[in-house]
Order: C-alpha cells, then sequence, then structure tokens
C-alpha cells in the first residue's frame, strides 16, 4: 500500500500484491472456504425448487388446470389428460402465423397421436367468433379437438401475450417448452414433440 | 415482467430486444476501449460481429445434427427464427473456435483484446438482467420480504435486480478502471472474478437452481470454479509480467537494483 502524494490517497498496487505467491495462494484459500461455505449454507433440498409445484405458465412450472367446451359443448379438462403430452396452441382464424402453421400441427398429430400426443387448439373466442372459428378448422381440415376460450380466461391464466403462443406439456404435466409467436417452423414442432414423448418413455 | 411489447400489430420479444441492445453498448464500448489496449477498434468489431455469426450458425447447426431426418426434411427450417430450436452450448463452442482463429490470423494479442472486450461484456451483463426482468427468467425463490415480488404464483426475491444491481457496479467499475490495468488481461480476469463471485453469491436467492450432490446449488459450484481459476490466471499473468519486465530491464539497470539490494 502507498500513499499518493498528490491526492493525499492511499492505493493498493495490485500488481505486486498478484506476484506475492504467499499473500496471493492466502486470498484464493480463503476464496476457496468462504465460498465453499456460502455454498453449503445456502444448499436447497431439490424439492425446494419451484419447478413443477406451482402452477404457472412458464417452463419448468405445472401446466394451471383448465376447462373448455368444445363448439358442441363437450368439455375437456387439462388434468384429465395426465399421462400424455399435450401440446396447447391458442389461436384466432384471424391470425396468419397461426393459419400457416395449422397444416404442421395436424400432421404431428396424425404422426403422434397413437404415441399418446394430444394437441388442443384453443380458440381466443373472445377476440374472434364461433363460427370464424369453426369456419377456420373446417377449412384447415383440423381433426384434433379445438376448444373455444369465450370469455378469455385460459387465455389470461397463460398470460398470452401473442398470437399463436404453444405449450408443450410432458406426460407429468410439466411445461417444458413456450414459444410465442409463429409460425412455428416444422421442425421446432417435431423435434419438441418427439423430445417430449421420448423423454416420457 | 414485460415479455411482449405490443406497438400496433407488431409483437415484440422485448427479452431479446433488450439483448440486442446490450450488444450493441457492448460493441461501442469495446471499440472505444481497444485503442488503450493497442488494439485497432475495426478488428474487434470484425471479431465481434464474426463470433455472434458463427456462435449463431452453430446454435442452429448443433441443434439440427439431434433431428437431422426432420432438419432433412424440412431444410428451410434451418432458418426458422425461434430461439428455442438453438443448441446454446454448441453455438457458445463454435463462437468461440471462430473467435479463435480470426484472432490468430489477425495476430491479434489474446490479453489486450480480452481487457478491450471487458466493458462490453459487463454491458452485455447488464443487459441480460433486464432480459431476465422482462421475461421473469432467472427468478427468485419464495421469500417473504418488504422487497419481495410476486412473480410465477408466490412472493419471491427479485433475483433479477439484484442481478442488475451487481452487474451494474461491475460495469461502472470495468469503466474506471479499464485504463489503469497493471499487465495485459487484468481487466478481463478481474471482471470474470467479480462476475463469478457475485453469480456464487447471487444463486442462493434463486428459485430456479439445478440442484445436484444432495441440495448443492449447480450453477454455484461452477461459479467457484471459474472465480478460482480467474484469481489464479490473475497470479500466474502478474507473474509472467514481471518475468517479462525482467527480461526487458537493462543490464545496468538490474545491477543497479542488485547493488541498493532491491527485490523481486
Amino acid at each position: 500500500m502507498t500513499k499518493d502524494g498528490g491526492m493525499g490517497r492511499w492505493t493498493i498496487n495490485w500488481g505486486n500484491w498478484m506476484q506475492d505467491r504467499v499473500r496471493w495462494s492466502m486470498l484464493v484459500l480463503g476464496v476457496a472456504v468462504l465460498g465453499a461455505a456460502w455454498i453449503a449454507f445456502s444448499a436447497a433440498p431439490a424439492s425446494a425448487t419451484t419447478s413443477g409445484h406451482i402452477p404457472s405458465p412458464r417452463e419448468g412450472f405445472q401446466a394451471p388446470s383448465f376447462a373448455l367446451n368444445n363448439p358442441a359443448g363437450e368439455t375437456t379438462r387439462l388434468e384429465d389428460l395426465r399421462g400424455q403430452v399435450v401440446v396447447l396452441n391458442f389461436w384466432a382464424s384471424w391470425c396468419p402465423p397461426c393459419k400457416a402453421e395449422m397444416p404442421d400441427l395436424e400432421a404431428a398429430y396424425k404422426a403422434n397421436r397413437d404415441e399418446g400426443l394430444v394437441i388442443l387448439g384453443i380458440n381466443s373466442t373472445f377476440q374472434d367468433s364461433p363460427e370464424a372459428a369453426l369456419s377456420f378448422a373446417d377449412a384447415q381440415g383440423v381433426t384434433f379437438p379445438i376448444l373455444l376460450d369465450r370469455t378469455g380466461e385460459v387465455s389470461r391464466q397463460y398470460l398470452v401475450r401473442a398470437l399463436p403462443t404453444t405449450f408443450f406439456i410432458d406426460r407429468q404435466g410439466i411445461i417444458l417448452r413456450v414459444v410465442v409467436g409463429g409460425p412455428m417452423s416444422e421442425a421446432t414442432l417435431t423435434s419438441t414433440v418427439r423430445n417430449l414423448l421420448e423423454a416420457a418413455r | 415482467m414485460l415479455p411482449i411489447l405490443q406497438l400496433g400489430p407488431l409483437a415484440i420479444q422485448l427479452p431479446g430486444l433488450l439483448l440486442l441492445l446490450g450488444v450493441w453498448v457492448g460493441v461501442t464500448l469495446a471499440e472505444r476501449e481497444s485503442p488503450k489496449h493497442g488494439v485497432q477498434p475495426a478488428q474487434l468489431n470484425h471479431l465481434v460481429f464474426l463470433g455472434l455469426v458463427a456462435g449463431l450458425i452453430g446454435a442452429r447447426l448443433g441443434y439440427a445434427v439431434r433431428y437431422a431426418d426432420v432438419y432433412l426434411s424440412s431444410p428451410l427450417s434451418l432458418l426458422a427464427l425461434t430461439p428455442v430450436t438453438l443448441a446454446p452450448i454448441d453455438g457458445a463452442a463454435v463462437g468461440l473456435i471462430a473467435c479463435l482463429i480470426y484472432g490468430q490470423r489477425q495476430e491479434l494479442p489474446l490479453w489486450a483484446s480480452l481487457d478491450s472486450l471487458t466493458p462490453g461484456l459487463a454491458a452485455v451483463m447488464v443487459a441480460l438482467g433486464f432480459a431476465h426482468l422482462a421475461s421473469g427468467d432467472a427468478f427468485g425463490a419464495p421469500a417473504s420480504l418488504p422487497w419481495a415480488v410476486n412473480l410465477w404464483g408466490a412472493a419471491r426475491h427479485p433475483s433479477q435486480v439484484y442481478e442488475i444491481l451487481a452487474a451494474g457496479a461491475i460495469l461502472a467499475l470495468a469503466l474506471r478502471l479499464g485504463g489503469k490495468m497493471q499487465f495485459p488481461g487484468m481487466a478481463f480476469l478481474v471482471f470474470t472474478a467479480l462476475t463469478a463471485g457475485a453469480r456464487l453469491f447471487l444463486e442462493a436467492f434463486r428459485g430456479d437452481s439445478v440442484i445436484v450432490l444432495n441440495g448443492v446449488r449447480q450453477a454455484q459450484l461452477g461459479a467457484l470454479i471459474l472465480l478460482l481459476l480467474a484469481l489464479a490466471g490473475l497470479h500466474l499473468r502478474a507473474r509472467s509480467d514481471m518475468s517479462l519486465s525482467k527480461q526487458n530491464m537493462s543490464a545496468e539497470e538490474q545491477q543497479r537494483r542488485k547493488t541498493i539490494g532491491l527485490s523481486d
């Protein structure tokens, strides 16, 4: 440590300090001990992490449960689909990227439904109309279930801020991936679905 | 938390935008810093650009290799804008290799170049904190504190704010001390040590830690190892600089120092 004559401040010559093997080794050792102690102090059991325990619309969390009707009035509950890989696709008939990714969703559904894949097309009916949604699904030749979010409650629950938004949920009900916006490429969809189906085997 | 910025019909992903802004500020700062370390700003600019582009291509190809049949049947998907189909570790490795090859071809001094990049890297770390704040990633552990924030269904530590404050302090230090470092590599290694130290400390307040070995947070282990490596690096660089200075010292000066009893 030296005194800076002009300014009258004490300054440390760190370069010299670092060159000193003994002093620097002691510092490194001190840091290692303190660091290890902090790691031990802040250790947490695996169950302390929030993943999978709290329902929330983000990766690593339990998918919030909901019940929605299809246009025929039949109810689908997410909880009833536990044990299957579920893809939730939020869409609207006026949204061009939603239209663009529908054929890939349909192809993925046809190719993997026997393996345990369920795709739920959740129409943002509160921003759309049931007639427009049905006519759109019909024109696209969709065979997976279409559900109507008439009040927007499920869209709000899933914090949907852009259409389309797609949630990939594993067999335990945990959200593995969220894709905001679109259209999703075929490869994104296929690789993520395959990852989920293979992980659960 | 504001993951999507809606500007009329445009839905902009704010975290990505903040990171891009961070890279832009980072490159500007690095260019300003580079003359202090004897590195040409243009060379540094090319290095960063090449590293980013190669990293992006590497990340997408790394992901595509894992699902080769999918991408062979739909090769245009390689150009998809979706960030979820990127393999970050593969991208980082490819970007780093590209930078090393470019640096070697251009004969860029390694440590001086890293020192030049340091304020830029520190700025990117601040932007990363803001990106986490916008997306809600890197969230805190549940806490009952007056300053806890409500996020993902619980009152939590505002871990993203802690991250921004720590990164901001490191950036301020990097800007203040950048040109006053005593040997090449010191700025970069000090930045690495401080960043690793901050992660080691702040990881304790995170709610998304990966837990290994009976409760140990994986990121803390990595941060402690990096911190110790950076400290060891500082010692080795300081000693290497000292031996170089000695070699450069004239025989007459060495004799004078010996006579008056100055040791190493």
